[in-house]
């Protein structure tokens, strides 16, 4: 048997006995899965980067306070309370990561990846940034200073990642559709 | 009492060794679904009671076996988390959740990742307000530009002053404005709200001559973790 399903097993087990005892709901599973597979997302997140890239008013409010900013939006979804927005320049490149857990800023990037919450990620991304990305196939010139946010206690970062040269005739709808999540965590550039 | 490691498995900025990024095209938000179960049950612990604060989970999981922490992935750190909490809290006992596991099928002798205390801490109150944002009467002590050198001394228990950067000397970028405190929190003493400032820290002044040129890491530090420099 395999170290994931004992876990599933121990999972559902625990799982049926709060169930019997009344304290959670068979249902509440598929609550949390709909959620951050429909509504919770990376989705979000483009939506602002898009937003930002055409409306330079929005962009300068969404850099000075991002949890202001984002209001309008109306994310569901925990874990935003203070949102900083991080802008990627020509001579400057961002990237998110937390070593001591997983932080994320959940409402606008939805649940992370697994590769984010693995050691090999939450180890590497402060020491060696410029290695790390590589292997994401992210070659950074040398003269582009990496900054890394570890997000060590209540506030999310999220990066706001720079447009993409050949997306001068888009509209923001197909604007949004090319960020990726990759982007907005720092792992690439659009 | 303070119980946990100090510098546990959790604490993994900058450790050597972990090498490969997998990165899935198109992944999941979960990947199974006793992820998703795991995900729900954390709710499940705060209307038993057992789980009061984000900060006491964090530290639930920073206590399980460190061997899992490595190898039970995310959500299998998560299930360990909330089993110690629901064991500490008496909410369920150790056996009946093995013999559950037997009865569904499964192995008595497989390698379980909760490990609850026989002394834990109580936190015998909910948030004061929701999330963490919180007062504080005094004034900051630093202002944006300052030289900071944070803690060189580790402390047991819960901390968010990683390893890589005690005893470092940074520089404020920002002030945040007063917090729980999670040092505090984490342990049942008190939100005992603080003021959070953003670090930045050279890859020099981390690393050493190691270092990759032209990198900077920026941290959110509460003021008891800062001495000025």
């Amino acid at each position: 048997m395999s170290e994931s399903s004992h876990q599933a097993l121990r999972a559902e087990a625990l799982e049926s006995l709060l169930v019997e005892q009344g304290l959670l709901q068979p249902e509440a599973v598929d609550d949390v899965i709909a959620l951050y597979n429909e509504r919770v997302g990376p989705m979000n997140g483009a939506r602002l980067v898009a937003r930002a890239w055409i409306d330079p008013a929005f962009k300068a409010r969404l850099l000075a306070d991002g949890t202001a900013a984002i209001a309008e939006f109306g994310f569901e979804g925990a874990q935003t309370e203070k949102l900083v927005v991080v802008e990627n320049r020509d001579d400057v490149h961002n990237l998110v990561v937390c070593t001591l857990c997983s932080c994320y800023p959940w409402a606008v990037l939805g649940l992370p990846p697994r590769w984010y919450k693995d050691p090999a990620y939450r180890s590497r991304a402060v020491r060696e940034p410029r290695a790390l990305l590589r292997e994401f196939g992210l070659a950074l010139d040398p003269d582009i200073e990496i900054r890394v946010w570890d997000s060590s206690a209540e506030v999310r970062y999220m990066v706001l990642p720079q447009r993409p040269a050949d997306g001068a005739a888009l509209d923001e709808a197909a604007l949004a559709a090319r960020v990726t999540r990759e982007a907005m965590i720092g792992v690439a550039r659009l | 009492m303070r119980e946990g490691p100090v510098d546990g498995i959790h604490d993994l900025g900058g450790k050597m060794g972990f090498d490969g990024i997998d990165v899935e095209a198109g992944e999941p938000a979960f990947h199974a679904r006793w992820e998703a179960r795991v995900f729900a049950m954390v709710r499940a612990a705060g209307v038993a009671g057992a789980l009061r604060n984000s900060d006491q989970f964090r530290h639930a999981i920073e206590r399980i076996d460190p061997v899992a922490y490595l190898t039970h992935g995310y959500y299998g750190r998560w299930l360990g988390g909330i089993e110690t909490l629901l064991i500490e809290a008496g909410v369920v006992d150790r056996a009946r959740i093995d013999d559950r596991v037997v009865a569904l099928g499964g192995d008595r002798q497989a390698p379980v990742a909760a490990r609850p205390s026989a002394h834990p801490d109580v936190v015998a109150y909910w948030p004061t307000e929701p999330h963490s944002r919180r007062p504080v009467a005094s004034a900051p002590r630093f202002a944006p530009g300052a030289a900071v050198r944070t803690r060189a001394t580790p402390v047991s228990g819960h901390t968010r002053l990683p390893a890589y950067a005690r005893g470092r000397l940074g520089r404020i970028t920002a002030l945040h404005g007063g917090w729980v405190f999670p040092d505090s929190n984490a342990h049942g003493r008190g939100e005992a709200p603080r003021h959070l400032y953003t670090v930045a820290f050279e890859g020099a002044e981390l690393w050493g001559d190691g270092a990759e040129p032209g990198t900077r890491v920026h941290l959110d530090l509460f003021e008891d973790y800062l001495e000025v420099s």
